[in-house]
């Protein structure tokens, strides 16, 4: 491990808190152009511990329908990576910084476009810790790109689902540092509802499997009940599409947003 | 009886999926697993003398191949040339894409899958996977685009009699782009028993490699019947209409090593390249990664996909096929931006010329023999890849 990610705020994150902790999605640009940085301060504010911002892409296959419409009505707000990086470009400054952990999560697409490198630089500048590319093949990743994210000190965070061998997972833990994030079932995002046996089962296997980096559990998590369960079999959970349909309903003010938070810790 | 699929080209897939730049396995893990067991097995199952038997048996009795190659003597007086067409539009069907879907149900069967999962863009893919789900059995989920569903209303109601449900696809362009991502979506929601039937050389690796080698039928026969007609295997030039690509893929086949024959591809520029309702690939696109693997895509700057536009549903794509995206940055192949005034016109003239009306796609690769400025003695080879009678409502729109 470089230099830099051991001062990742993900990595040092784990090395403290194991349990229960609380990552939430939403979608940079949405409701409005100029939310992102007004939805992360509230998200910090109401104690989650790891942010992440979606960067919209027009063709999200692994999104469900309300993450893909948070991502389009984004896209027409104008969002892009370069706005996206220069909201955040002062987050980590000044008297009153951001400082929870924050990932991006998009599509590689508009990251090959941006280019790899000057992504990470960017990354780095204002203060990202890891990013989440669904699309992005784990041994290209290994093969191109392993050296550039290390540099700047980037944390690629990679998935597995129930269908994902034993021998990947094995392979996916050897070359992951902060965490695994565990999708739920076999599905895309905001289709699941509640945890069934098979999931639980699924959850018990990997908890069995003693990998050396913490899990947390996505897709279907929407409630206290849901994320109560995930806590139980891996070191927390995901919320995504659960909180952008509150940000369509209730709106991006901090009392919004604690009050969604509040509603998953319980 | 046909025997291979295989010859070895130096435009053939690498190991990793990728055919120079472009190509490989751009997937989330929710699919890993399930483009992993194709990766694994499909050279094997293809090869297995069971598999070829039932293949081409099916081709011969249920198809109809070999599909003619027509001479057009009226055509080729008006074009210049001695002008040969590949009949595909005679396969059952009514287009090439039957070739594909043959081939990949009875790999789908033999991975035990219990569930067909497609998209499709003119309709003409999602009627030969229908047809194919009826002939085995299988349950068959095909979406659409909602725009598509409406201009290509006869081949929805072909797959609904077939017994197919037909799923419309409401985001984006609602078109085959958006179409796509819904079939993705419902295999990453069906990863077990579901096997998600791609129509083009496009998707992530094995895909590309896998429909190219079931349309390679198309350019095989070429050769055999070319040689029967003129003593040469060889044409001048063999010309196709790419919107993913897959018939000009198996028209291209067996001629990527013969660097005398040109290869020529007809894009959809739909009002004009410029017009900014396009659907013309190469001239407006960049490298980028969509539906899977990296080729040449119509995006913005940030690299958001622009929504493409073609009066043809089959060519309405933003991008190609990884091989076709080689074959242009090689230089291998020529391509040409056809506008639809330049289809339709094509369409009508080889409607009257030789009483055969293609599909608007086909008549896309038909408008470039315009602009080819051809020799008296070229030969030159079309793939008409599919017949008209779904596009009637468009044609009798300009009648």
């Amino acid at each position: 491990m470089t230099q830099e990610l051991t001062q990742n705020r993900i990595t040092n994150l784990f090395t403290h808190k194991s349990e229960r902790l609380l990552n939430v999605y939403f979608t940079a640009g949405f409701p409005n152009l100029d939310d992102t940085v007004t939805i992360l301060r509230g998200l910090q504010a109401a104690g989650v511990d790891i942010v992440e911002i979606g960067m919209p892409y027009s063709d999200p296959v692994a999104d469900g329908e309300t993450i893909q419409q948070s991502n389009d009505k984004a896209l027409n707000n104008g969002m892009s990576l370069k706005t996206l990086f220069a909201q955040l470009a002062d987050c980590r400054k000044g008297a009153d910084p951001v400082n929870v952990p924050i990932l991006l999560m998009g599509y590689i697409n508009p990251v090959l476009q941006f280019g790899i490198e000057n992504f990470c630089k960017k990354c780095q500048e204002v203060g990202v810790d890891g990013v989440i590319l669904p699309d992005l093949p784990l041994d290209l990743f290994l093969d191109e790109y392993a050296s550039i994210f290390n540099e700047y000190g980037i944390l690629n965070v990679n998935l597995i689902t129930p269908q994902t061998s034993e021998a990947r997972i094995r392979h996916i833990d050897a070359e992951s540092d902060g965490f695994i994030y565990m999708v739920s079932s076999a599905s895309i995002t905001g289709s699941v509802k509640g945890v069934s046996d098979t999931m639980q089962a699924y959850f018990e296997r990997i908890a069995a499997m003693n990998l050396r980096n913490p899990r947390l559990i996505g897709f279907g998590i929407n409630n206290h009940e849901t994320f109560d369960t995930a806590s139980k079999y891996a070191n927390g959970a995901i919320v995504g599409s659960a909180f952008i349909r509150h940000l369509t309903e209730q709106g991006t003010s901090p009392e919004s947003i604690q009050a969604f938070v509040q509603t998953i810790r319980a | 009886m046909q025997t291979t699929l295989e010859p070895k080209t130096s435009f053939e897939v690498s190991n990793k999926g990728f055919y120079g730049h472009f190509g490989g396995a751009f997937i989330p893990e929710m699919l890993y697993p399930n483009v992993e067991e194709l990766r694994q097995n499909y050279l094997t199952i293809i090869a297995d003398p069971a598999f070829q038997a039932e293949f081409w048996q099916l081709l011969e009795d249920y198809v109809g191949r070999p599909t003619p190659l027509f001479l057009a003597k009226r055509l080729s007086d008006k074009v210049g040339g001695t002008v040969y067409l590949k009949r595909e539009d005679l396969c059952h069907t009514g287009a090439h894409k039957v070739n594909n879907t043959i081939g990949q149900i009875l790999v789908a069967q033999r991975l035990g899958k219990k569930r067909i999962v497609a998209e499709t863009g003119a309709g003409q893919h999602g009627v030969a996977t229908a047809t194919v789900c009826a002939l085995m059995g299988l349950e068959c989920i095909v979406y659409m685009g909602s725009i598509d569903m409406e201009r290509q209303k006869p081949n929805v109601d072909r797959m609904r009699m077939l017994g197919a449900t037909v799923v419309p696809a409401t985001s984006g362009s609602q078109t085959l782009k958006d179409a796509t991502n819904e079939a993705m979506r419902h295999w990453i929601n069906n990863p077990v028993d579901t096997h998600y039937i791609i129509g083009s050389v496009v998707g992530p690796h094995p895909y590309p490699d896998m429909v190219a080698r079931f349309q390679s039928v198309i350019s095989q026969e070429v050769k055999k019947q070319l040689l029967a007609k003129t003593g040469n295997e060889n044409p001048n030039y063999v010309v196709a209409c790419v919107g993913g690509g897959s018939n000009a893929a198996g028209a291209f086949y067996h001629y990527l090593n013969e660097p005398s024959v040109r290869l020529v591809a007809a894009e959809a520029a739909g009002q004009g390249v410029t017009s900014g309702h396009s659907a013309a690939t190469t001239a407006l696109g960049k490298p980028g990664v969509l539906h899977g693997s990296r080729t040449i895509l119509m995006q913005t700057e940030d690299g958001q996909v622009i929504e493409p536009y073609s009066i043809s549903a089959g060519l309405d794509y933003p991008g190609i096929g990884p091989l076709h995206a080689h074959l242009f940055e090689s230089g291998r192949g020529d391509f040409y931006a056809i506008t639809d005034d330049e289809a339709l016109q094509a369409g009508f003239q080889l409607s009257k010329l030789e009483g055969i009306i293609p599909a608007l796609e086909s008549a896309h690769a038909l408008a470039a023999l315009e602009k080819m400025n051809l020799k008296s003695d070229d030969v030159v080879v079309v793939c008409l890849s599919g017949r008209g009678d779904k596009d009637l409502s468009t044609y009798s729109k300009y009648l």
